[in-house]
């Protein structure tokens, strides 16, 4: 017990619970803006993999870290678009564009990390994003500044929803685009500009990994994090702030069995330990589930003048 | 630049759907501060009209010209733009927003970095107050009576400057009263210089509120007159093309014992559709007419009965047994289901048509034996039931999604009344709004069939918010409000106004 | 941009769909492979010839049929019944888990029974360990409404954490050194080989014979019947007195247990030990393979052998002019989105405008 009070007040375990929540809050606000308009993006997974990919090649071949990030940022809107294009512009099945864009995004990734270093045996590294050191606050201080646009994004994207006619428009479209169209407002646009914002977060969410919390790209690193962001959003009930609460009740106990696996008494295989965090999300899920209130156009596809 | 007379003018405008010529060479002018009907069976193209007027569909050919300019085609935008407003009859509102929400969305530019929205509350109570429809800006959608919902449609157009508002079978969904409230409201948008157009089937409500008629039938415009100059019956004929011959119903004579005893029943599901306390017996040879507006427990009533539902308190007694629990008993021993929704729960419309007219028989041992169905005989039951349903649209092997509405209720119609060899015929019969968005023709078939299955003994329950159909059907009626029913009484004892008041919950 | 319904989808069109979908794949994959500075055409031909072009490529193309058809199938029928069950990974290591557990030697139950009783109850065990591993979250949908998609996929983590833990620990192969892999199936469980001197084994007739027995049970039966009326419309299903809880719980058994033999034919036949790379990624493929064969469990054998030849193709047309084997999943992943894109144009008409 006493042990677990000393984690709490120790400065480095929060640290840690923030710099792993950071891509879990951008992955999550991708995923929020899209199934706010309506539209399920599965392929949050493969589009974090190839953020990751792009924004780290971007910063190796010369380019300043910001400009790595912008990079993710629009190979991510590149697979939203073509996500918009399937499900919006040609109403296909949700479910199944989204898994087809993960295979395909991980491995373009793939082969193009293999085709731009065919023998590299120990992976080419960056050097990323520095801590905040000049910033006066402990925790954050630690922090790179992807984790404060991480915690910007949050009051901004809150805004936008509920503060905005753009905002008003995206979750009319994810709960009646009917009554949208019938206003004037172009369900097609609003939701493809949804999925293209949601997913450029996404491609960020995934450059965090490589420009931030590694210094290079590892096959598998993603590592089902979009599948929890997933997930968290459904815990969320598709509202931003509470997006940042469970990105970081998710993160505190992703941190929390990692120190219990490095403080281990080998009781448990380590496994076990590394399980917590999808058992987690599947709770997660199942403890809203009876109260969920799904955007009441999510997965339904919509056909213009079709009822 | 003359003076138009007319607010709105369709030119020529056409529109075909594949085979179908949904709009055939329509010219259609609205003047200033005219209430203009338009009248049209199910399917005779009004709604196709209006959606081309409106944006949501492109014509194939002709031209629309709002207050002497020219309106682009397919543009709801440039629709709302030139003062056009829409009140559907499906509302187009999203439940988990505000009033105020759905209100203001569309009426500023999206990339506003903020929405002006204590300006917005005030005009939207204003307008709301110029036109006699009060509302609550910050309600959610969700909690409002369904009258709330339509005054809520009517305000996002009038908010939008709207000065021709198109209201599509708006009394579809309202009682007698609230319909009554409609109208005063409609004139009060008249004596402000609007004009307005009202799409509906329903003969006499259209000489009741409109200055002019114009008639649809099969995508052509057959007539226009003023309304002072035409009655009822000439309406008819236009709309149909021909005399129809209204079902043959001699009272009933042979009513005989007890077949369904529901006694002080009550559901309890999430929605606010629920049963309080409904008793009412189903004797054979006779046909029970439940009346009243959709959504006041009559689906509970039929989910109960169709065994999709059960009830949380009281008891329904079947021949003498309590009710089976699940709608495979339910049709093995003769009760016959034809649901309010046929697209949505009627039919599988993937499926052919055969397996949709085994649908509810295909795991007894008539047509399967272990797992195995028993193809041929299967097929041979469903080509009987196409053949004496007269169910036309390509036969038993087509998707059933290809079949119209009106083949669509045969198939269910004979799917629940034509039992196969060794089966029971059909004792009870529940039939939830049975002519629904039906033509003519088809609604007399499907009624005449339930009459017949009267006559051979069955005992009919009819649940219908059209107030024609109960009086036709009925030789009991009773009317629902808030999850109660009144006593079924003969349908001497009642009369129109007596039914309206029952259905807005006033005690008899 | 709008679409509108055809009324009749034309022949024409229907032949032309494939092809066209066929054409986008060769091009993108075309552009890649220049991209890596590789001749194209002979790319393609070294692809053909390593997947299909002898018949120790056939062979190979064949064994690596095997589990993708079983995955295929177990998507089908989810599918069919609009159960997402994107878990056929973890389905497949948990069936591969139970193989070892029935029929492993040391560390195994070490049973010394015959093969006849042995054999028949490890495939058993596999089948049943994938359908459990399927019904926990077929339960939540049906009772708590939670969306299985995020559920099947959360659990393929969490399965391969446990093929960790056991491979490491009660499974650990001591003989191994160190390399992380389960104790081997017992010799006497093995499946035949088909052709001497290749890998095909008898597992092929079994994962053909089950897409068969599939597609009668889709066609004749009223189970068959069930699935898909759920599948289409699960509200007028359950009015027509179909029981959709039921179908969906069956179907969740159903698609777990052929998903779990897919990794016990995949140890009995090919690898005779878990490792954590023994699939790779043949659930989520299967889910590629299902798609591509419209849900036609017949036509699942024939994607299968298409996805498999792609992949033997790519791995021997890779070592000999180094293009990535990458460009498989490329391919499969761009094949599967251009088809369908191409099926619903043979049922809609986009019009812009």
């Amino acid at each position: 017990m006493t042990d677990i009070l000393d984690l709490l007040s120790n400065v480095s375990f929060w640290i840690a619970v923030l710099r792993i929540a950071t891509p879990l809050i951008l992955g999550t606000l991708g995923v929020l803006l899209c199934e706010r308009a309506g539209v399920l993006n599965l392929g949050i997974e493969g589009i974090m993999v190839a953020g990751a990919f792009a924004g780290w090649l971007a910063v190796y071949a010369g380019a300043p870290l910001w400009m790595g990030v912008c990079v993710a940022a629009l190979t991510g809107a590149a697979f939203g678009l073509l996500h918009a294009w399937l499900t919006v512009g040609l109403a296909l099945s949700q479910h199944v564009s989204g898994l087809g864009i993960t295979m395909l995004a991980t491995a373009l990734s793939y082969y193009g990390y293999r085709v731009s270093f065919p023998k590299v045996s120990t992976p080419p590294t960056i050097t990323p994003f520095a801590p905040m050191d000049w910033l006066p606050i402990p925790v954050l201080d630690a922090q790179t500044s992807l984790t404060l646009l991480a915690l910007v994004l949050v009051p901004v994207i809150s805004y936008l929803l509920y503060r905005t006619p753009v905002g008003l428009a995206v979750r009319m479209v994810g709960e009646n685009p009917q009554a949208a169209e019938g206003q004037g407002v172009s369900v097609a646009w609003v939701r493809t500009g949804a999925i293209v914002a949601g997913s450029a977060l996404m491609g960020v969410a995934g450059s965090f990994l490589t420009l931030s919390a590694f210094n290079a790209f590892f096959f598998n690193m993603v590592n089902g994090r979009g599948w929890i962001c997933v997930a968290l959003v459904v815990f969320a009930a598709w509202r931003p702030g509470k997006a940042l609460l469970g990105a970081l009740l998710f993160a505190f106990f992703d941190a929390l069995q990692l120190r219990l696996q490095q403080a281990g008494d080998a009781a448990l295989p380590y496994q076990v330990y590394l399980m917590l965090p999808y058992v987690l999300s599947i709770l997660a899920l199942v403890l809203v589930a009876r109260k969920a209130a799904y955007p009441q156009a999510l997965m339904k596809p919509y056909r213009k003048g079709e009822r | 630049m003359t003076a138009s007379p007319y607010v709105l003018s369709l030119r020529h405008i056409s529109k075909r759907f594949g085979a179908l010529i949904a709009n055939d060479d329509i010219s259609l002018d609205l003047k200033a501060g005219e209430v203009l009907a338009l009248l049209g069976e199910n399917g005779a193209g009004k709604s196709t009209l209006m959606s081309i007027l409106f944006g949501h569909y492109v014509a194939d050919a002709g031209e629309i010209e709002v207050f002497g300019q020219p309106l682009p085609r397919g543009n709801p935008k440039a629709a709302l733009a030139a003062g056009i407003g829409m009140v559907h009859q499906h509302f187009t509102l999203a439940d988990n927003l505000s009033v105020l929400d759905n209100v203001l969305l569309g009426s500023e530019p999206l990339w506003l970095p903020f929405s002006r929205r204590s300006a917005a509350r005030q005009k939207l109570l204003d307008v709301a107050n110029r036109f006699g429809l009060p509302v609550t800006p910050d309600a959610r959608v969700g909690t409002l009576t369904v009258g709330e919902r339509q005054r809520v449609e009517i305000l996002k157009a009038l908010y939008r400057g709207a000065r021709i508002l198109i209201l599509d079978e708006p009394t579809a969904v309202l009682t007698p009263n609230e319909s009554e409230a409609l109208f005063d409201t409609l004139g009060q948008m008249v004596a402000q210089g609007l004009s307005i157009i009202f799409i509906s089937h329903k003969l006499a409500e259209v000489l009741r509120v409109s200055t002019r008629v114009a008639v649809l039938r099969s995508g052509k415009l057959v007539a226009q007159a003023a309304a002072a100059d035409v009655t009822q019956a000439q309406l008819a004929l236009w709309m149909v093309g021909h005399g129809v011959n209204a079902p043959q119903k001699k009272p009933s004579t042979h009513v005989s014992s007890e077949v369904c005893v529901i006694a002080d029943v009550s559901t309890d599901t999430k929605n606010r559709e629920r049963l309080q306390q409904v008793s009412l017996t189903l004797r054979g040879g006779e046909i029970v007419a439940i009346a009243g507006v959709s959504g006041n427990g009559q689906t509970a009533l039929a989910e109960l009965l169709c065994g999709t539902q059960r009830a949380t308190s009281g008891s329904v007694q079947l021949l003498g047994k309590p009710l089976p629990p699940s709608p495979e008993q339910l049709v093995a021993i003769g009760v016959a289901r034809i649901p309010e929704d046929r697209h949505a729960i009627g039919v599988i419309g993937d499926l052919p048509v055969w397996e949709n007219a085994l649908s509810e028989r295909l795991r007894s041992a008539t047509f399967s034996k272990w797992l195995w169905v028993r193809r041929r005989t299967a097929r041979a039951h469903a080509n009987r039931i196409v053949e004496r349903f007269d169910v036309r649209g390509g036969g038993a092997l087509v998707p059933t999604r290809s079949l119209s509405g009106g083949n669509m209720q045969k198939l269910i119609l004979g799917r629940a009344l034509l039992a196969p060899d060794g089966m029971p015929a059909a004792r009870l019969i529940i039939a939830h709004q049975p002519s629904w968005g039906l033509d003519i023709s088809a609604v007399a078939f499907v009624q005449q069939q339930l009459i017949a299955a009267r006559d051979a003994g069955a005992a009919v329950l009819v649940i219908s918010d059209d107030l024609d159909e109960v009086m036709v059907l009925g030789d009991r009626i009773a009317v629902m409000h808030s999850g109660r029913l009144t006593d079924a009484r003969p349908s001497s004892d009642w009369t129109r106004e007596s039914i309206g008041l029952a259905m807005a919950g006033a005690k008899p | 941009m709008r679409l509108e319904k055809r009324g009749e989808s034309s022949a024409i069109l229907m032949l032309i769909a494939p092809v066209a979908a066929i054409a986008v794949t060769l091009v993108v994959t075309a552009l890649l492979v220049l991209w890596a500075g590789a001749p194209v055409g002979k790319t393609y031909v070294l692809l053909l010839q390593g997947g299909f072009g002898s018949v120790f490529a056939l062979s190979e193309t064949l064994t690596r049929a095997t589990p993708l058809i079983l995955t295929g199938l177990a998507a089908t029928v989810a599918f069919k019944a609009r159960l997402f069950n994107i878990g056929a990974e973890g389905q497949l290591y948990v069936g591969a888990l139970a193989a070892i557990a029935v029929g492993g030697l040391h560390g195994g139950t070490g049973l010394e029974w015959s093969p006849w009783i042995v054999f028949p109850l490890m495939m058993m065990a596999a089948a049943m360990a994938g359908a459990l591993l399927l019904l926990g979250p077929a339960l939540l949908k049906t009772r708590l409404g939670v969306d299985e998609v995020v559920t099947t996929l959360l659990l393929n983590f969490i399965v391969l954490l446990l093929v960790s833990a056991m491979l490491d620990g009660p499974m650990k192969d001591p003989t191994a050194m160190g390399w992380p892999q389960s104790v081997a199936l017992n010799g006497e469980l093995e499946l035949s080989k088909l052709i001497d001197g290749t890998r095909v084994h008898t597992g092929l007739i079994w994962a053909t014979t089950l897409a068969v027995m599939l597609w009668a049970i889709f066609k004749y039966t009223t189970v068959g019947f069930s699935i898909r009326a759920v599948g289409a419309n699960a509200r007028a299903a359950a009015f027509a007195g179909v029981p959709v809880t039921g179908t969906v719980v069956l179907v969740a058994m159903l698609s777990g247990a052929l998903a779990g033999l897919a990794g016990a034919i995949e140890v009995a036949g090919r690898t005779n030990y878990v490792t954590l790379d023994m699939s790779p990624g043949y659930g989520y493929s299967g889910i590629v393979i299902a798609m591509l064969a419209g849900l036609h469990p017949i036509g699942v054998l024939a994607a299968s052998v298409f996805v498999a030849g792609v992949l033997v193709g790519a791995d021997s047309m890779s070592r000999a002019i180094g293009v990535p084997t990458y460009i498989a999943d490329v391919i499969v992943a761009t094949s599967l989105l251009s088809v369908l894109v191409a099926t619903l144009l043979t049922q809609y008409r986009v019009r812009l405008k």
